[in-house]
């Protein structure tokens, strides 16, 4: 690929920076093929996703609350990790070539990756050089963003999934819902039916008692372990300093694949780095307290490049761009690479509670996957582009922000999208914001009052506390009418004050007329 | 001229952080560290936290190791049993079973053959109940080891037992593989309810030594 800017392999001459490019349109799972409320309104029919939607996140809710609370220190934890990732991200050239130096030096590979494309390149390259033509998957959720399986596939190497959600979802080849129990739209009679379908041998009598069912999965995976040579995993870490690898997990899927192939490829975007190995004290404390709700996971595995007579023998590390390096240029949107992926914000929101990951159409959905999702591929693809519609894929409540291990302001960031939304396209935001709200919440009246008048406040006062201008969806009512537009005060003082509150009310009643075409079945 | 992805994706770096620069950081480390508890409180968080994620936990002393090991192994009618290569073979001395040492060349599908492995361990989390295990260790042993059989009977010196993550951190050598183990292998993938023993040992045996 020849350089726009000048030379820039010798190092000597830049030239004047470019925009970083998007994850190239039409590929891997960035995109959905639907708009965000079409697809949600599909899945608000499906009554069995809702039911175990709400169980899962109350029940994962509850637990993150109690062992949070149990550290007096969560607050630090949170700063600590934040400040970590947001230096993080300021040196991430330096700490890159570091983490390329380190694993080189301790007998690793390292490839580099500008999109999805090159990966899956890389990657298939990597197994046919093996001579192997099937691979064993730890669940990632780079490869899943890369559509890496299905390009395997393409390509005649069989990936086979190990993580047992994603083992049924692969079997019954559909898509997770979850970031963290991906097949929770799937209850146990079902699975027994996948099951029974699709692994080969398996005793016609098995009953739907989770205990039996993972233990089939044990019988069918543990001949796989044994015998396949070559495995391919993301990251959760990967630390600059000591070149070290981290993947957190639950079952020991993870460890099977880290320690038993000959062969081990890894996929991680570059936005997981940490610099120090003291860094994982941290980390080790907010990943799974925020995404499990356990005080520690089952298995986390360490790994430095090759040690002899241990694990792998070959390690390659491939360090994925595919529109990471385009969210680090928005000064606004380059938070959402801080993301540990640890699924706390998905079940604190009430709109993925009601609609699951499938509507969001992309590898991440919830409140983070509606704006790293934008970040990554962009929201003008095309006309009419699904991504331009997920930052309007919230109520803006707060509840992920409060539940961020990381402190990511995702409120902020959803509001800042609309913006570069509303500048691009010239669409009527209200009309957008209000379709996609009274879809998901079904109750417009009720949801433009409530969940606005609770939830903007802390949105709409920005950084130095101050308001210039309303946010979308109030932005359209505020400008084309004569109206006390809200002065640059402290918002929360405007909000408090009588003209606030009627603001608001008009607001909300405009709101809900602009939603008449929106189906509604309120009760 | 042709780049390589390599500078192409660190040219697209440098170029972001020149568009938009980040706000200058300092990381504010004001979470609990250095933490120490007595023995007797730290071994009752521990056992606490091991029991709450279904880990079994016995506890005896450096001279009754062997008698508690092979009660141990008895109990969960191991007949053969892996050890890592620099397992004290005094740990063992009260098994009647068949004692396989384990090295790098045995295939991984003959560990499954195992009925249960004994290993020690490098350090230990108390407020977590998480056992790291060091595999450059030769009373540790490589990684396979601790992963295929069914059964874990992990030993523990109290005084290696720090308090909190940062603690128990510490004390790793980072270049070796290390493994953290927090109870037996789980699942909660099948509508949340929680299933032990997917891929890595159905049982997870802890005897901490209160005296070592
Ligand atoms: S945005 Fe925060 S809460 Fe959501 S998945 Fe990422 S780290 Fe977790």
């Amino acid at each position: 690929m020849s350089s726009p800017t000048g030379p820039a392999a010798n190092g000597t001459f830049l030239g004047m920076p470019a925009v970083p490019p998007r994850s190239p349109y039409g590929t891997g799972h960035l995109r959905g093929e639907r708009t965000f409320p079409r697809a949600a309104h599909d899945e608000l029919d499906n009554e069995q996703l809702r039911r175990n939607l709400g169980k899962a996140t109350h029940s994962i809710r509850a637990k993150r609350l109690a062992v949070t609370g149990e550290l007096p220190d969560w607050e630090q934890l949170r700063d600590a990790g934040s400040a970590i990732k947001t230096d993080t991200m300021n040196r991430l050239p330096e700490l890159l070539e570091q983490l390329e130096r380190k694993v080189t030096e301790r007998g690793g590979t390292v490839h580099w990756a500008r999109d999805g494309v090159e990966a899956n390149e890389i990657v298939t390259r990597l197994v046919r050089d093996t001579g192997s033509d099937e691979i064993l998957k730890v669940k990632s959720m780079a490869t899943q963003e890369i559509g890496l399986n299905e390009h395997l596939e393409s390509q005649g190497i069989a990936a086979l999934e190990t993580d047992l959600a994603e083992l049924i979802v692969q079997l019954a080849d559909d898509r997770p819902s979850h970031i963290l129990v991906p097949a929770i739209h799937r209850n146990r009679d079902e699975i027994r039916e996948i099951f029974l379908r699709h692994i080969p041998g398996v005793d016609p009598a098995l009953d739907a008692d989770p205990a039996r069912l993972a233990a089939a999965a044990r019988t069918f995976l543990r001949e796989k372990f044994m015998t396949t040579k070559v495995a391919v995993s993301g990251a959760n870490f990967g630390i600059a300093e000591t070149g070290t690898l981290a993947v957190v997990e639950s079952e020991g899927n993870g460890r099977m694949c880290l320690t038993l192939p000959q062969t081990l490829i890894t996929v991680m975007g570059i936005e997981k780095v940490l610099p120090r190995f003291e860094d994982l004290e941290v980390f080790l404390q907010l990943l799974p307290r925020s995404s499990t709700g356990e005080r520690m996971n089952p298995y986390t595995s360490l790994w430095t490049g090759v040690t002899p007579g241990d694990g792998p023998q070959e390690f390659h590390l491939v360090l994925l761009d595919n529109g990471r390096t385009a969210a680090l240029a928005d000064r606004i949107g380059r938070a959402a690479l801080n993301c540990i992926r640890c699924s706390a914000c998905l079940n604190v929101c009430p709109v993925y509670e009601r609609t699951g990951g499938h509507a969001y159409g992309s590898t991440y959905p919830g409140p983070i996957g509606a704006v790293l999702t934008p970040q990554l591929a962009g929201m003008h693809g095309a006309k009419d582009d699904p991504n331009s519609s997920l930052p309007y894929a919230s109520s803006l409540c707060g509840a992920c922000f409060d539940a961020c291990p990381v402190k990511i302001d995702i409120p902020s960031l959803l509001v800042e999208l609309r913006h570069q939304h509303t500048e691009q396209s010239g669409t009527t935001a209200e009309k957008l914001a209000m379709k996609a709200a009274a879809t998901v919440m079904k109750r417009p009246g009720l949801f433009t009052t409530a969940q606005k008048a609770a939830g903007l406040g802390r949105v709409l006062a920005g950084r130095d506390g101050t308001l210039s201008r309303l946010p979308p969806p109030l932005n359209g009512w505020s400008d084309s009418r004569d109206t006390p537009a809200p002065p640059r005060q402290s918002f929360r003082s405007w909000f408090a004050s009588a003209e606030g509150a009627a603001a608001m009310r008009a607001a909300a009643a405009e709101g809900a007329r602009n939603t008449d075409d929106a189906p509604q079945e309120d009760s | 001229m042709t780049a390589t992805a390599r500078d192409t994706v660190l040219r697209r770096v440098r170029d972001a952080l020149t568009l938009s620069d980040g706000p200058e950081v300092t990381v504010p480390r004001a979470y609990r560290t250095g933490r120490t508890l007595p023995d007797e409180e730290r071994l009752a968080l521990f056992v606490d936290r091991l029991v709450d994620y279904r880990a079994q936990v016995r506890t005896c002393t450096a001279g009754t190791t062997a008698a508690v090991l092979a009660e141990v192994l008895r109990a969960h009618g191991a007949r053969r049993t892996g050890v890592p290569p620099g397992l004290d073979p005094a740990w063992l001395a009260g098994y009647d079973g068949e004692t396989v040492t384990d090295s790098a060349d045995v295939p991984a599908p003959r560990l499954d053959a195992l009925d249960g492995v004994v290993t020690a361990s490098a350090v230990s989390c108390a407020e977590t109940g998480t056992i790291f295990l060091d595999g450059a260790a030769a009373d540790q042993g490589r990684r396979a080891l601790t992963l295929v059989p069914d059964l874990h009977v992990c030993v523990v010196d109290l005084s290696s037992v720090r308090t909190g993550v940062p603690e128990a951190v510490a004390q790793l050598t980072p270049e070796h593989p290390i493994t953290l183990i927090s109870g037996p292998s789980a699942t909660s993938d099948i509508e949340l309810e929680r299933v032990e023993g997917v891929h890595g040992p159905r049982t997870l045996v802890v005897v901490i030594r209160t005296d070592a």
